[in-house]
């Protein structure tokens, strides 16, 4: 009980300090709260509950599973089989055996398909956890997150060198601008200026270093207003869903563009992981 | 052709591969949206389909030339549709409710919205408007006083229905939705806000 209590109390003390903060420096950064709110209740970043999601993910990974009943111990994050330390500093990139350009998620779901035996359509039914019922994360999540924090203390350095490669970072630009939906927006509409906010939460410019670095440096993070640690993937749905458009197609083409070029405006971030955000 | 200069000819190649570049662009952005997006129950696929406007903003990124503004303001401006009774002010009070209150129209398996909720401007979002609400963001112009700055005019109230009806009949390829052309709000919830944002009585212009 008290592991479920706890979040929302830790939330409400959240919001009421970004409130006040807000109050205090009328309309200024409010970068600040997320960072006093992790100052004040853990301390230090070894504490980020993200890292219980990321402990599972880690058992998930090693555990023979799916209808083949093996690891996922041979997978193959594009540093060869099996290898995961700092994988996720490089991707998007190209991978030959698919013939295409993937991200973390993408790549995973194809090993759990190829390797494990799983069925796609199946795994990609519910591929998040519902935060509105204090759901914990959905295992493919938690796989995401164990081997995308394996980049810790890296930097993002994805490759640009392949046609593919080149293709999705210019396709993923486009993309980026593209604007559809009843509310007509694109990523640009809120992502390409500095010191944009919507209501009182901050909103990344892409075409600055140092904003962009910033987001892609970070996640997975533990979002503390779902109370759940949360990859890219999400990041993309979840914007495309508060465009009022269809769902984002988990892994599609499309996703795997806009990571890349966001990925590619981003390189050199230092990556602190799992992070914590609003 | 051969009273065709070289020099033309040339410019003429160009953009002609520049166009069919573009061209290969923009089927190549169709391939990506089409199967960017998952099909089936509470998913909405003609909010993918994008107009001339859209697509014009889109490939220049809003960087537009005359021609292409004019043509958007044009088209846009013959969208526009007025109240049944012609009365562009409405009540600020509604008006208050209709700038606050959310989109609504969220779809897809996650978290879709009851698709008979009340829809609002969600104004707050990118702009500031009743001095006392500080939760507004800055995407878009700062609202507060608009009444006591602008007056309340004919003029003033037009342009601010047509503009909140249809904000790219004023600004081609403005960010902003265009909340009445594409059904987000009907066009007595725009004249309430008209009015919430010109009455003097409105705490907009305390």
């Amino acid at each position: 009980m008290a592991k479920l209590t706890q979040p929302s109390w830790l939330l409400a003390c959240a919001i009421g300090f970004g409130i006040s903060t807000a109050i205090a420096q009328d309309n200024a950064d409010q970068g600040a709260s997320v960072d006093d709110y992790r100052e004040m209740t853990y301390g230090d970043r070894d504490a980020n509950p993200a890292l219980l999601v990321v402990d599972r993910g880690e058992q998930l990974f090693k555990e023979k599973r799916g209808p083949k009943n093996v690891s996922l111990e041979t997978c193959d994050f594009g540093l060869g089989a099996g290898v995961v330390k700092g994988a996720y500093a490089q991707m998007p990139r190209y991978f030959k055996d698919t013939d295409r350009v993937q991200d973390l998620e993408s790549r995973l779901l194809t090993c759990m398909t190829e390797i494990q035996g799983f069925d796609a359509a199946d795994v990609t039914t519910k591929t998040f956890a519902d935060e509105r019922i204090n759901e914990p994360n959905m295992d493919i999540e938690a796989l995401a997150a164990y081997v995308a924090v394996q980049s810790d203390g890296m930097k993002l350095n994805p490759p640009a060198d392949h046609p593919k490669e080149k293709e999705a970072i210019a396709m993923g630009e486009q993309l980026f601008w593209h604007r559809h939906g009843p509310l007509d927006f694109s990523c640009a509409t809120c992502h390409s200026a500095d010191g944009k906010r919507i209501r009182l939460q901050n909103l990344g410019n892409f075409y600055t270093a140092k904003d962009a670095q910033k987001t892609m440096g970070s996640w997975p993070t533990y979002r503390v207003s779902h109370g759940l640690a949360r990859n890219m993937q999400h990041r993309m749905w979840d914007c495309h869903w508060q465009m009022r458009l269809p769902d984002l197609e988990y892994g599609s083409p499309m996703s795997t563009a806009l990571l890349a070029f966001l990925s590619h405006q981003a390189k050199d971030a230092p990556m602190v992981l799992p992070g914590m955000t609003r | 052709m051969n009273y065709i200069k070289p020099v033309t000819l040339s410019a003429l190649a160009l953009i002609a591969s520049f166009s069919v570049y573009a061209d290969d662009m923009q089927a190549k952005v169709q391939a990506y949206i089409k199967s960017g997006f998952h099909k089936g129950k509470n998913q909405d696929p003609k909010r993918l389909e994008q107009d001339e406007t859209l697509k014009v903003c889109s490939e220049t990124r809003g960087k537009v030339s005359g021609e292409q503004a004019k043509a958007i303001v044009e088209r846009e401006k013959a969208t526009i549709k007025y109240p049944a009774n012609g009365i562009l002010m409405g009540n600020w009070q509604k008006g208050k409710k209709a700038f606050t209150d959310g989109f609504a129209m969220r779809i897809g398996r996650y978290e879709p919205d009851a698709p008979d909720k009340v829809r609002g401007g969600n104004c707050y979002a990118c702009h500031a408007a009743d001095p006392k609400e500080l939760a507004a963001g800055n995407l878009g112009t700062n609202l507060r006083g608009y009444g006591k700055i602008r007056g309340n005019t004919w003029d003033t109230v037009k342009y601010t229905y047509d503009k909140i009806y249809n904000a790219q009949s004023v600004i081609p390829c403005s960010n902003m939705p265009r909340l009445g052309h594409n059904g987000v709000l009907s066009p007595e919830q725009i004249a309430d806000i008209v009015s919430f944002l010109v009455d003097p009585a409105s705490p907009v212009n305390k």
